[in-house]
């Protein structure tokens, strides 16, 4: 039988959510674990085999100068690497540091801010290295996961849908809340989750970041229509992906 | 205006009638599925009988506006079409159309799901939505290519028409010529007759199989009075259209404008999120994911509703064909109004208003169609 490829998972500045759902896959673990080798996953084992690796997953953003160091020899090590969770692909929800002066965070919080090594900024994956996909969504869907780990294995292109949330909300039979009169996002989001929210008759909050082609003027207009104000508007855009281009562009629009 | 008559007086039966048509409907093995009220809206689900029906309740429509309202009186179908059409059951947002094992010898086994027994009877159907079925019909029932899962839910299918009372703000089936009477296409129509207080239905046969289920239901002759009502309703919705859609002409106005700034300006407006497409009951686009699993022996392809608004859907090597929002709107709208007429010998829109509906910024269509004709020279191709 030939060698099993090499799996890494590596973390970043996370919540561990987005590794954890390899965990989570608990029916497909096994064939996971049989599939790949896996060598470096201290989150499941501390058994670490040496590198280079076939497939590495990073999870997390580049928040420290020490990080962005790893994150070369990361890439270095890994003939292809993949970045799971809106942390690794858009900076994550620490990226609000993004648009404040990091010095006050770290004099407001630690006693001793003398030992903090910090950047002033939290950034994705890609804004460091080459990437060879990215999956996202805070957290990212196991399914997808599983999706591309077998995609990988059989050197296909993962089947993951980068356009709106709206079209898995129709194919849901969801009824549209936006337009019965609640802020959504679902228009500019990537797909991914599958209409959770608005399946329970929310908004979308944007979890798996902008869709492929997001058009985000024409969004906030009609959440001005709703009543919503610009306070709201960049609230809502500033969250798990407030760093992402699209999302960071339109929330400094709505600066009033 | 509009004027309708009568071909056969017909029957009438009451919402004890109408409950029995249920009651036999299900006796004869088939699934009943109609309008009922789930999340301030009304959808398309199954129902066990009358009180299922949104007895008392109508919809305000407007472009990206919708909300329900109660009535004055308790019409069981007192209201235009909602956010679910029909081709939800027959052609099903996500199917998996084959799955495929490779064994330990190598060899390979494909397997074709079995087809869900389910033989639908549809109550409510409005006459823009027969029509838009016939559409969908040529598309998946006729030519080289025929999709028998939905043929055959299609032909399994009973249809109970509604001849709509009370049109939508966004309906135009009068400028389609789709509706609001129902001609043909049906099993059964009902015409519902509020003014004596409670529901009576004005009933006319379309096909034998509907007359063998009406025979099994209480029913009377309707009187020259009753028939006269009815068509009188139909008369009325005629004459409250929510909106209108010039046609003339409408293949070779857009077929001849590809470069008009028109497309711009909704571009701006349009967020590429396909909620028109997937609303619209005879857009028939899908696209095909085929997954391979962890072992690499399991394989399957999954059917998707699709959209001429994704990136994926125009991608040939090297990029997406219509990258560009007005690109992408320019597809939908002269595909569904004009190049549909080539290539099916029909308008690929029946004007059941649900793309302005439920357009979550309120593009409407015919508003669309109406500023290009205002200055109909301005695009054209040279
Ligand atoms: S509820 Fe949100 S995600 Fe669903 S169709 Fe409406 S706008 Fe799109
Ligand atoms: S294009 Fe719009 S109005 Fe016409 S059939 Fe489709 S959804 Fe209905
Ligand atoms: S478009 Fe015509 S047939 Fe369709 S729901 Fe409206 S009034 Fe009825
Ligand atoms: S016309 Fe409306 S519903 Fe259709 S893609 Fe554009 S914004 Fe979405």
């Amino acid at each position: 039988m030939a060698p099993r490829p090499k799996l890494a998972v590596w973390k970043f500045a996370s919540c561990d959510g987005c590794q954890l759902s390899l965990l989570d896959c608990e029916d497909e673990l096994l064939a996971v674990a049989g599939a790949v080798e896996i060598a470096n996953f201290p989150e499941a084992s501390s058994a670490v085999v040496e590198g280079p690796y076939d497939l590495s997953l990073v999870e997390g953003s580049i928040t420290t100068p020490h990080d962005a160091e790893r994150i070369l020899a990361v890439r270095a090590q890994s003939k292809f690497l993949v970045t799971i969770g809106a942390c690794a692909t858009a900076g994550g929800i620490q990226a609000l540091r993004n648009f404040a002066d990091v010095k006050d965070f770290i004099a407001a919080v630690y006693a001793s801010p003398q030992f903090i090594d910090t950047l002033a900024t939290s950034t994705a994956i890609s804004a460091h290295i080459p990437v060879d996909y990215e999956l996202h969504g805070c957290p990212i869907n196991k399914v997808h996961l599983v999706e591309v780990v077998s995609a990988y294995l059989m050197g296909r292109k993962p089947a993951v849908a980068a356009h709106s949330v709206c079209i898995e909300c129709k194919q849901r039979g969801n009824v549209c809340v936006m337009v019965q009169g609640t802020p959504c996002l679902g228009p500019v989001t990537h797909a991914g989750c599958g209409a959770i929210c608005p399946a329970y008759r929310r908004g979308c909050y944007g979890c798996y970041g902008p869709m492929e082609t997001p058009n985000m003027p024409a969004l906030t207009r009609e959440w001005r229509e709703l009543g919503a104000d610009g306070r709201d508007i960049q609230r809502a855009l500033r969250s798990f992906n407030a760093w992402a281009e699209p999302f960071r562009q339109e929330s400094a629009a709505h600066d009033d | 205006m509009q004027a309708f008559k009568a071909e056969t007086p017909g029957f009438v039966t009451d919402t004890a009638g109408l409950q029995c048509l249920f009651d036999v409907l299900a006796d004869e093995g088939y699934r009943v599925v109609g309008p009922t009220l789930r999340d301030d809206a009304i959808v398309y689900g199954d129902i066990d009988g009358v009180t299922d029906l949104p007895s008392g309740w109508t919809d305000r429509q407007a472009p990206g506006r919708y909300a329900l309202e109660r009535r004055q009186d308790n019409a069981l179908f007192g209201y235009a079409v909602g956010p679910h059409s029909w081709k939800k059951f027959l052609f099903p947002p996500i199917e998996t159309l084959w799955s495929a094992h490779r064994g330990a010898d190598g060899a390979m086994s494909v397997t074709v799901p079995e087809r869900p027994a389910d033989k639908f009877a549809f109550v409510g159907v409005r006459s823009c939505e027969i029509h838009a079925m016939a559409v969908q019909d040529k598309v998946f029932g006729e030519g080289a290519y025929v999709d028998a899962a939905y043929a055959a839910r299609r032909s399994d299918a009973f249809i109970v028409a509604v001849n709509c009372a009370e049109p939508g703000g966004t309906c135009f089936c009068v400028s389609m010529e789709t509706g609001p009477r129902a001609a043909e296409g049906f099993d059964l129509a009902l015409t519902e007759l509020i003014d004596a207080g409670e529901p009576m239905f004005l009933v006319e046969t379309g096909s034998e199989a509907g007359r063998r289920i009406l025979e099994q239901v209480p029913h009377a002759a309707a009187t020259a009075a009753q028939a006269e009502a009815a068509m009188t309703v139909s008369e009325r919705a005629a004459a409250q259209m929510g909106r209108s859609l010039d046609t003339s002409g409408i293949k070779e106005l857009l077929q001849s404008n590809p470069e008009h700034s028109r497309w711009d300006d909704v571009a701006a407006r349009c967020l590429s999120c396909a909620n028109c497409t997937m609303v619209c009951p005879t857009c028939f686009c899908s696209t095909v994911e085929d997954h391979s699993d962890l072992t690499g022996q399991n394989a399957e392809r999954v059917r998707k509703w699709d959209s001429c608004f994704t990136m994926d859907f125009s991608y040939i090597h090297g990029g997406s064909v219509r990258a560009s929002g007005s690109a992408r709107y320019r597809q939908w709208m002269t595909h569904k109004l004009a190049n549909w007429i080539d290539q099916f010998g029909t308008s690929g829109c029946v004007g059941c208003g649900r793309c302005v509906t439920w357009c979550p910024v309120g593009i409407d269509l015919t508003e669309e169609v109406a500023a290009i004709r205002a200055v109909p020279d301005e695009g054209r191709s040279r």
